[in-house]
């Protein structure tokens, strides 16, 4: 252990700026990422389902 | 004995093989960042030239060096659709493309706030960054031509043969440190040897394998979406769809589709 208390972590030694902008905006664009591989999952299953539907109706 | 390689180049079997793939590959992803996250900002001392701010380290070098593998890992997939031509090898180049950009950037992002209290400034044009942006623009470039082309396999083979000329940059980037006079420090680890204290270079290691885990479990469930988007029009991808209505939830699909696939 590093630290002697949490407000001494959160603090990085003075460099609490540089470290957590850097910390910050990565854990930001992965958990981003993740949201939109999640809604391109369901919206790639959504629009096939209407085309497929689409296409059983066009074929009766 | 004999293995069918080209079997799971159909999108097809890849689309049942990745499916259960996906949730170990993100296990390992979340615990391997705990715990890499965990040994670098807890349990490392503070450095004694840099202070604390070297603790940018643990993002951003493997980010770094995922950025440059993933592309390494697009021009072999393009390379392969250009010689075997399969549907799969674009796919896969496709899916790989956002996650490589994505960590350029953070490794570009996480550099400037290294090099800000390290060198005084965010940004020098300096031969390593200057080459790892232009990575980020051949990510981004890739990504453009893509969407400029309605036909999806004349844009697999437009897409390869510009992932496959960028692909020189990469060894650009790596020797940059070498080849020219630079503000960016030399490589901390190289095969056989390493500067940096062992629970470091164990922190960072852990945080690479993180990245590893990440990607692939990312690009494996993009490549799925992309699938179905691509093969809408054939008969598996149908059953996969009346399945799916009738199951009422994608979870459900995903694991029969499991099945069917084989």
């Amino acid at each position: 252990m590093n630290w002697s208390s949490f407000s001494d972590f959160l603090a990085m030694g003075g460099y609490a700026f540089f470290v957590w902008m850097s910390y910050g905006v990565t854990a930001l664009l992965v958990v981003a990422e993740i949201a939109w591989v999640v809604k391109q999952r369901r919206q790639s299953l959504a629009r096939a389902q209407v085309q497929r539907q689409i296409r059983e109706w066009s074929s009766t | 004995m004999a293995i069918h390689w080209f079997k799971y180049a159909s999108p097809a079997s890849f689309y049942g093989l990745a499916g259960p793939m996906i949730p170990w590959f993100a296990g390992a992803a979340v615990v391997t960042t705990l715990l890499g996250l965990y040994i670098g900002l807890v349990l490392a001392p503070t450095d004694f030239q840099q202070g604390d701010s070297y603790r940018i380290i643990y993002i951003h070098v493997p980010a770094a060096w995922m950025g440059m593998f993933t592309y390494l890992v697009m021009a072999g997939w393009a390379a392969a659709g250009l010689v075997f031509n399969t549907r799969l090898s674009g796919m896969m180049v496709q899916a790989l493309a956002p996650t490589g950009a994505l960590f350029t950037f953070i490794a570009l992002w996480t550099g400037a706030f290294w090099g800000r209290p390290t060198w005084g400034a965010y940004w020098v044009w300096d031969a390593r960054l200057t080459s790892t942006l232009i990575l980020l623009f051949l990510y981004i470039g890739y990504m453009a031509l893509r969407a400029s082309i309605d036909d999806p396999r004349r844009a697999d083979r437009a897409g390869a043969l510009l992932t496959l000329v960028g692909v020189v940059n990469i060894p650009i980037i790596y020797f940059s440190v070498k080849w020219w006079n630079t503000l960016h420090q030399g490589a901390s680890v190289k095969p056989g040897s390493s500067s940096m204290a062992t629970v470091m270079l164990t922190g960072m290691l852990v945080m690479a394998f993180a990245a590893w885990m990440y990607t692939i479990a990312i690009s494996l469930a993009r490549v799925r979406s992309i699938i179905v988007e691509r093969e809408q029009h054939s008969a598996w991808v149908g059953e996969l769809l009346v399945a799916e209505e009738t199951a009422g939830t994608s979870g459900d699909v995903q694991r029969s589709k499991g099945e069917t696939a084989r």
